[in-house]
Order: C-alpha cells, then structure tokens, then sequence
C-alpha cells in the first residue's frame, strides 16, 4: 500500500509561515496608508514652510492673483513665470470639462451596452459582446491617447472645425473610450444579478420581457449601474496619459469646450520631471495629487458601498 | 425580434398590473445600436493601428536601437526595457499577492474586521490614480528608500539609489497591479472544494502542508491568469514610471538594478509629444 508522507511537523515552521504570509498579507492596507502619508507630507511644507508660503499659499491658490502691480487680477497657472501663479480655477475647470465629455459619451453608450447584454442578447451573442467590450480596458491609456492626438482630433476638427485641434471635446471623447468598459462590466453585473425568482414573479403577473425587463430588473440593480457611473467618473478625473496628449494643456479659464484644457493629472505628469526637489511648485504638484488620492478615495469607497449594499439585497431576497 | 412575446395573459378580464403591452423593440434597437457604436470604436482604433503600423514592423525595427536622435532606427531598447520591468514588477508581486488571497482566504474568515479592512485597502489602492502612484514612487522609493541608503551605505556626494532607475519602477508598478493578482488569486481560491482540504487535514497534513502541496498546485492556473493580467496592465501603464525610471533615450541597455531604462509606453508618449 502506498502511504502518503507528510513530513514531521514543525510547529515552529507554521508558526512563521503563518506570520509570514500574514506579513504579506498586509503589504496591500501599509501601500495605501503610505501612499496617503507620503503624498501629503510632501505638500504640507504649503502649510508651514515660511519660504514656500512667501511663493504660494492655499489662499492664493483659490482667490485671483494679480499678473503685476495695476495690472488686473486673473486666475492663472503660470509656475514657471518670475512671478509665479498657481490658481487652482483653470486646473479644476479642465479636469471638470474632459470628465463631464467623457461621462455624456461613456454613459449612454456603457448602459445601453450592459442592458442589451444582459436583457436582449442571446446567450452566444453576450459570450462575444462580453469580452469584446472588455477588450478596450485593454488597450493602454498611451495608446488612447496617441490615437486621440492623431487620428480622433483630426476627425473631430473636420467634423465641427474647431480652432484648436486639441481641446476639451477630444479628450473627452478618448477618455470615455477608456470610461466605457468601467461601466459596462459594473452595470451588467448588476444585471445579471437580479434573481430569478423576481423576474419569475413578474412574468407569472403577466408581463412580457421588455416589461420584466424595465419594471423589474433595471429598477432592481439601479444602484449597481449608479455605482458603475460613479467609478466611471473617478477613473475620468484620475487618467492622465489621455488628458495629457489630447488635451492641449493649456490652463484657460473658458466656458468654451472647444478651447484647450488641462487636468490636475496632465498638470502632475508635464511638471513634475522639470521641478526642483523641495520648491513651492514641487509642494505644490503634490497637493494637486493629494486632491486627487482624495477625490478618488471618496468616489470609490462610496461606488463600493452602494455595491455591496446591494449585493446583500439581492442575495437577501432570494 | 425573437423573444418579444413569451408570456399571454391567460384571462383578459383579470385586472393584471401589466395591461398596455410594449413590446421594447424600439429599447432594443437603442440598446443594440450602442454595442454596434461601442464595437465599431474598438474595431477602428485596432483596424487604424494595424492599418498604419503593420508596414513599419521589420526585423531592423525590432532589434536596432533609435539613430539619429530617435528619427530612425529601431526600438529594441524599449522593448527590452518594457519586458525587464515587467520582469522585475512580476517577482514582486506575485509572491505578495498570492500570499494576501492565502491569508484573506485560508486563515481569515470571510466577515472578520481584519479581512474587511483589508478588502477596503485592495479596492482602494485599485482606484487611485496611476500618476499618483508616480508621485508615490518618487517620494517613497526614491526620495525615502533610495535617499535612505544613499546616506547610510555612500558618501552621498552623487546618487547611487536615490534617483530614477528600474527597479524604483517596477516596485511602484508592482503595488499598482497588486490587486489584479490578488482578485484573480482569490478566484481560484473559491473554486478548490473544501473536500479536497478535509481530505489532506484528515491524512495528517497541517495547514502549511496543505497549502504547499493541495491549494497552491490548483491554484496555479488563476495566479497565472493574474501574472498575464498584470503584465498586461503594468506593461501598458506609462504615468507611474514617468518620474521613476523611465528615461527619453539612452544609449545602453540596463544592466543594473539602479540603472534608467526605456520603455515602450513612454517611447510612443516622447514620439508623439516632443
């Protein structure tokens, strides 16, 4: 008879092995808290360093600055200039334009997908729209954003002829390229996880697909496809290859969604390599991605508790 | 226009909640335009980079580095770049990723606090935004880790690690795909029958054991598919090793952990941009 040998035990090994892999266990929660620290310990010399307060204040990031003395106060970006500015107006203005473009472009396109997917399509025909739609999670943002800044901007300009090539209207769009799986996956899930016991007791009342569909199922997993939109917007504000290529970067304070713009992220990524280590504007690149980390926290703890809200839901009317 | 009508009322005079019949073909069509809309981006961003990219594909694209200050010649130092930190990044996560879905799967149970907490930090650090990350890497590995050892080990007159280099970014890219590796971990996880573990504590195995030799060999199929998931994201992903690694052109390969590379993301970002 063949006997299976585990080795003698050593009670010291699985002590360690456990506390070794529980170790690792907590790399994921440490990776986030540091990341909190060190993005904000970085901007906090904002707050008490005397030197980088005589360049830059928090105030004079929020009310208009003068461009010299008599002359009109303006909210501008300008770090680079003898007098520096770093209003923060243009910035937010930018990163609002693209993410409001790419959300009426992902929206409509990522629901009305997840519904013809989990109520219309047969079974073989979701096995390929699924997957495909997924696919363009795949294609890297840089990519997006080559393919904006070539060949989407030129369309676009021939299209409506706008002065600038690169402008809030382009982004948008690519980033709602890079939006639109996010919304899809989320809201089809939710979808399909309506129960049948629910749709069964619409159809056993009388209704036909489409009114099991619109009166039961969509308004079941409602919060699901919210959910979906909100964790849209935060990957919309927080992608940065796109903005920074499509965009134009130019920080102007317009209501034009034909001019150029440019997002807190783009702001980040152009900036950062030409600071010096310890300035103002070094401070305050960090702050622009703590605003960041923050929002991004905030919209995404609040998409997953709606999620698991109704996860509980549905499972708890089974 | 197949499955419109499934179900009839049986009695026309029973009150039913739904009397006025729509039959949702016009739903349908909106619907189905918007995954004909969505598939036709897809198929003319691929169609358009095959189209455009497929003639300039030869063997001296592949395997020369940039002449002429990057106006011709090839790409080999990018692609060789792109596969060292992703080389680099995938020793360091997957080990620590398997090892988080062990811990939250084998020795926590699913409702404890720890294992929530936990969950929280995952879905969180999968949210942030990748130039975050960026600016993570300079200030904690470069400017803390790297300055750190500069100043204990060097003279500190020049960096040695406290300035941009790979292993910088693959360790920055590695936290970044941690929770791909992780979920995909897990999902193999849950499908190992809970007979299979009974099975091996009941012949005398400890947990250790039993992870060793019955969990982790069935496993092995969804770490992969986490591996080729997160290859895939920190190969595409060019924000975070902007500022940590990544440089425009150099004229050798890196050898060293401490050495700049170039990469394939950031090489088509400088093409475009500069």
């Amino acid at each position: 008879m063949k006997k299976y040998n585990f080795k003698k035990k050593s009670k010291i090994a699985e002590f360690l092995g456990e506390k070794f892999i529980a170790v690792n266990a907590y790399i994921a929660l440490a990776a986030v808290l540091l990341i909190f620290i060190f993005i904000f310990k970085e901007a906090l010399p904002l707050f008490y360093d005397d030197y980088v307060q005589d360049e830059v204040t928090l105030k004079k990031m929020i009310v208009k600055q003068p461009f010299a003395e008599g002359r009109e106060a303006k909210f501008s970006w300008q770090p680079n200039s003898d007098n520096p500015r770093y209003s923060l107006l243009p910035l937010f203005i930018g990163t609002l334009k693209a993410s409001i473009i790419a959300m009426l472009f992902a929206i409509p396109l990522g629901i009305g997908g997840a519904i013809y997917s989990s109520q219309f399509a047969s079974k073989r025909m979701r096995e390929f729209i699924k997957p495909a739609i997924e696919m363009l999670s795949g294609i890297p943002s840089v990519v997006l954003g080559f393919f904006a800044l070539i060949v989407l901007a030129s369309i676009l300009q021939n299209l409506f002829g706008f002065t600038y090539r690169l402008n809030a209207i382009n982004a948008g769009i690519a980033l709602g390229i890079a939006v639109i799986p996010i919304i899809f996956t989320i809201s089809e899930d939710a979808l399909t996880s309506v129960p049948e016991s629910l749709k069964d007791a619409a159809l056993a009342l009388g209704a036909n697909q489409w009114q099991v569909s619109s009166t039961v199922t969509l308004p079941a997993a409602m919060p699901g496809i919210a959910a979906g939109v909100i964790l849209g917007f935060g990957r919309a504000v927080g992608e940065t290859m796109i903005v920074l290529m499509a965009s134009g970067n130019a920080a102007i304070v317009s209501a034009s969604f034909a001019d150029s713009i440019r997002t807190f992220s783009a702001t980040i990524a152009s900036e950062l390599a030409e600071v010096v280590f310890g300035s103002a504007h070094y401070a305050v690149l960090f702050f622009l991605g703590s605003l960041l980390f923050l929002f991004t926290f905030i919209i995404n703890t609040s998409g997953d508790i709606i999620l698991i809200k109704l996860k509980e839901k549905l499972q708890g009317g089974r | 226009m197949t499955q419109t009508t499934i179900q009839k009322p049986v009695q026309k005079d029973i009150t039913s909640h739904f009397t006025k019949k729509s039959s949702g073909i016009i739903p349908k069509t909106i619907t189905l335009s918007s995954v004909i809309f969505i598939l036709a981006i897809l198929g003319f961003i691929l169609a358009d980079i095959i189209y455009n990219g497929a003639g300039t594909i030869s063997w001296d694209f592949l395997s020369l580095p940039p002449e002429n200050g990057m106006e011709s010649g090839g790409i080999f130092p990018a692609i060789f770049g792109t596969a060292a930190l992703v080389l680099l990044m995938t020793v360091a996560v997957i080990p620590v990723g398997v090892m988080t879905a062990l811990y939250l799967h084998e020795y926590r149970s699913s409702t404890s606090k720890i294992t929530r907490i936990i969950r929280i930090a995952i879905n969180n650090l999968a949210s942030i935004p990748s130039i975050v990350f960026g600016l993570f890497g300079l200030g904690f590995f470069i400017g803390f880790i790297g300055g750190g050892i500069d100043s204990m080990f060097y003279d500190g007159s020049r960096p040695v690690w406290g300035q941009p280099a790979i292993i910088w970014s693959a360790l920055t890219m590695s936290l970044l795909t941690l929770p791909v590796v992780i979920i995909s971990t897990e999902e193999a996880l849950r499908t190992i029958p809970q007979e299979m573990k009974d099975a091996s504590y009941a012949l005398g195995a400890t947990k250790l054991q039993t992870i060793r030799k019955i969990i982790l060999p069935q496993a092995m199929p969804g770490i992969l598919t986490g591996a080729i998931l997160a290859i895939n994201r920190g190969a595409g992903e060019v924000a975070p090793i902007m500022f940590t690694g990544a440089a425009y052109y150099l004229p050798y390969l890196p050898h060293k952990l401490n050495d700049q590379f170039m990469e394939m993301g950031y090489h088509i970002f400088v093409m475009a941009t500069q």
